[in-house]
């Protein structure tokens, strides 16, 4: 019978199966970072339970660490205990590559596990965080934990999970010039909704989507979990395998091309059903732009906040009220005229070295606007800042008015000292725009690299197809 | 994790969907390194008028009367009721350790986002799938009836209005299973080690490339 990747993943990770279908799956790759790791480091001690396979873990420090004067350490001192606290058990159990605070090739926990080739095709991957679905751009069956899972998967190398349903979001065409990945997953959340892929496991398909690089593929399936999914994947084709070549992690001689073999197959059948199928017209998507408190409140850069009146629902058209009053935002406001006070490039949906050329061919030889208090670049990891600078692109932000800052999540969750003060707006790259997201009373609004540098340089919403 | 059966208590309506985690427990709190007393910083930024941060002594900070959670009929709930897409965003534990910690043994919703919605059953606080209308009843029955209480029944799979009006609620064989008997499932599934070592086993010789050993 005709199977779709999604069953071919799945059917290649069941250890066993309860009556009910509830399966133990195996777990290729655990990915572990400070937040949601340490009391599923103390549950297994206090358990007097050793990890099964510490050769399976990729660790890091990302999302309490700061992004300027390293020297100084974590002054905060509740972060610098939980940091620590990854260090001390990294050094007790042990992992097959632990990227610590201030190593050269730290970074975003999603950024660093591509970069290296820990991430390959075929994998379970799962993180204690819900943007694991990032690494489903690999045909990686990648699912965000919670700390009680965390601790399951530490303990056991399994997770029990229930199959889900499968939806295919099929981007046919070509994307116009100024149109990224960040605009085709936001303008997909802003069709389907939130909670619009709950329940379903989502594969990505189409022309455009094929077009993507590994970069945009990321981004897409990144934002998987802003569409309610636990899981997003792309297929395997050569844009997959020219990656991986020679990663660090990534196979060698006789085992790449039996590897390579392998990957090959990781596509859906030809005739293969799924149980939902959305489609969209990639020439049809414009840049994007999020006017309220959830990613599927977004408008193409032509358009304008809605009015709560525009909704029948009565519980939507409240929560259309209660995000523009968050917001600070008149109903009928054009998205161009809204200004900015901020800018965050950065966080694990928009951090890698093609966004980073995206928003510095943005900002090459223009300055962020007067109005603007701070624009901050913050590549996603080491070797990405690295990268960057070889390229001279360090140099073109700076120019421009841009901080270029040191690896981390940075201000897409604020957990370091990157956030926004009170009543703040800002153009970030991120994935969510959550009240408080950014920092306690902030206002996000998302879109692509590209766009958040034409909002820095303009000092509101711009339309980068327009900047020559 | 803590066992479910069958628990009464006092309702609290939440009337807005797309509730995330980071408004039920906010970021300065997941520095913490421990699992327990995230309770009173259960939606911190709504329920306080002042910023809160770990550490601080919550009893002298200043609560917003307007938020459901503060005002005198809810005081004691246990029993949370809420709209669509509850517990979206991030994977944090944190968001139902909170909710537990707060004295919350059952969320009644009309979807749940899907790890929020995981890590619940992983504590024992149980998240309960309600049809819209039945939902509608219920938000209309708390705001209008001082003291309103519901019972949830997990082995009939119901949750009971005080009128006597049964809704039926779907939950996985498995979950329940672990809920009426307060299981530990990592001990549960090290009974199938066996099973794991020989997958595993198989699995090295088949796709070697998925277990390296080291950077190279
Ligand atoms: S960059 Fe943001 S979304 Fe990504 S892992 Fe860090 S905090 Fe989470």
């Amino acid at each position: 019978m005709a199977k779709t990747l999604y069953d071919k993943l799945w059917e290649n990770h069941v250890v066993h199966t309860e009556e009910d279908g509830t399966a133990l799956l195996y777990i290729d790759r655990h990915l572990v970072h400070e937040v949601t790791s340490p009391q599923a480091f103390e549950g297994l001690k206090l358990a007097g339970r050793k990890p099964w396979r510490p050769d399976s873990i990729v660790a890091t420090a990302d999302h309490n660490t700061p992004t300027w004067n390293w020297e100084r350490g974590i002054e905060d001192p509740v972060s610098r205990q939980q940091v620590e606290t990854l260090d001390a058990n990294i050094g007790e159990y042990g992992a097959l590559v632990y990227f610590p605070f201030r190593d050269k090739r730290q970074g975003i926990v999603h950024v660093i596990g591509p970069e290296h080739g820990a991430t390959l095709p075929g994998m379970t991957v799962v993180c204690g965080d819900s943007h694991t679905s990032t690494h489903g751009a690999f045909a990686c069956l990648a699912h965000g934990i919670g700390t009680s899972e965390v601790e399951h998967v530490l303990a056991t190398q399994c997770l029990l999970q229930k199959k889900s349903k499968t939806l295919l979001i099929r981007v046919e065409g070509k994307v116009g010039a100024g149109v990224t990945a960040k605009d085709i997953a936001l303008a997909i959340i802003g069709r389907i909704g939130t909670a619009g892929g709950t329940g379903y496991a989502i594969e990505f398909g189409g022309a455009a989507i094929r077009a993507l690089s590994m970069e945009g593929r990321m981004t897409l399936c990144n934002m998987a979990i802003e569409a309610g999914a636990r899981v997003g994947f792309v297929a395997v084709d050569q844009t997959t395998i020219d990656y991986l070549k020679g990663r660090p992690l990534a196979p060698q001689g006789e085992l790449w091309d039996r590897a390579v073999a392998y990957w090959r197959t990781l596509v859906s059948d030809a005739d293969a059903r799924f149980d939902a199928v959305v489609e969209f017209d990639a020439a049809r998507i414009v840049p994007q732009v999020t006017w309220g408190t959830s990613p599927e409140m977004v408008s193409g850069i032509d358009g304008a906040v809605p009015a709560p009146e525009d909704f029948s629902d009565p519980v939507k058209r409240e929560g259309v009220a209660r995000a523009l009053d968050y917001m600070g935002l008149a109903p009928r406001t054009p998205i161009r005229q809204i200004p900015i006070d901020k800018v965050f490039i950065g966080s694990c949906t928009n951090s890698r070295i093609e966004d980073l050329r995206a928003a510095a061919a943005v900002a090459k030889g223009r300055h962020v606007a007067s109005s603007v208090k701070q624009a901050l670049v913050v590549p996603g990891s080491g070797l990405v800042r690295a990268q960057a600078e070889r390229e001279g692109l360090d140099r073109i932000f700076i120019a421009a008015g841009f901080e270029w800052r040191q690896p981390g999540c940075s201000m897409c969750l604020a957990m370091n000292d990157d956030r926004l003060e009170p009543g703040e707006r800002c153009a970030s790259t991120s994935n969510r725009n959550f009240e408080g997201r950014q920092g306690a009373g902030g206002r996000t609004h998302l879109l692509s690299p590209a766009m958040a540098a034409a909002a820095a340089i303009a000092g509101h919403f711009a339309d980068v197809r327009e900047l020559s | 994790m803590e066992k479910f059966i069958r628990h009464e208590g006092l309702v609290v309506p939440l009337d807005r969907s797309n509730v995330d985690t980071d408004a039920i427990i906010p970021k300065q709190f997941l520095k913490l390194i421990k699992r327990s007393g995230f309770g009173p910083n259960l939606f911190d930024e709504w329920r306080y008028l002042d910023h809160g941060e770990p550490g601080m002594d919550n009893s002298r900070r200043t609560p917003n009367p307007n938020f459901v959670l503060n005002q005198a009929r809810y005081q004691g709930a246990s029993i949370f009721l809420a709209r669509a897409n509850f517990g979206c965003g991030s994977s944090r534990e944190h968001a139902p350790w909170a909710l537990q910690d707060f004295g919350f043994r059952a969320i009644l919703a009309e979807s749940f986002a899907d790890i929020f919605f995981n890590n619940c059953f992983k504590i024992g606080l149980l998240p309960i799938v309600l049809p819209k209308a039945e939902l509608d009843a219920l938000f209309g029955l708390t705001e209008h009836t001082p003291g309103y209480r519901l019972t949830v029944d997990l082995p009939a799979q119901c949750v009971i209005r005080p009128d006597g009006h049964a809704i039926t609620f779907e939950v996985d064989a498995f979950r329940k299973e672990s809920l009426l008997n307060g299981w530990d499932e990592i001990g549960l599934t090290l009974r199938h080690a066996e099973k794991i070592r020989a997958f595993e086993e198989r699995r090295r010789s088949e796709q070697p490339w998925l277990f390296a050993q080291g950077l190279h």
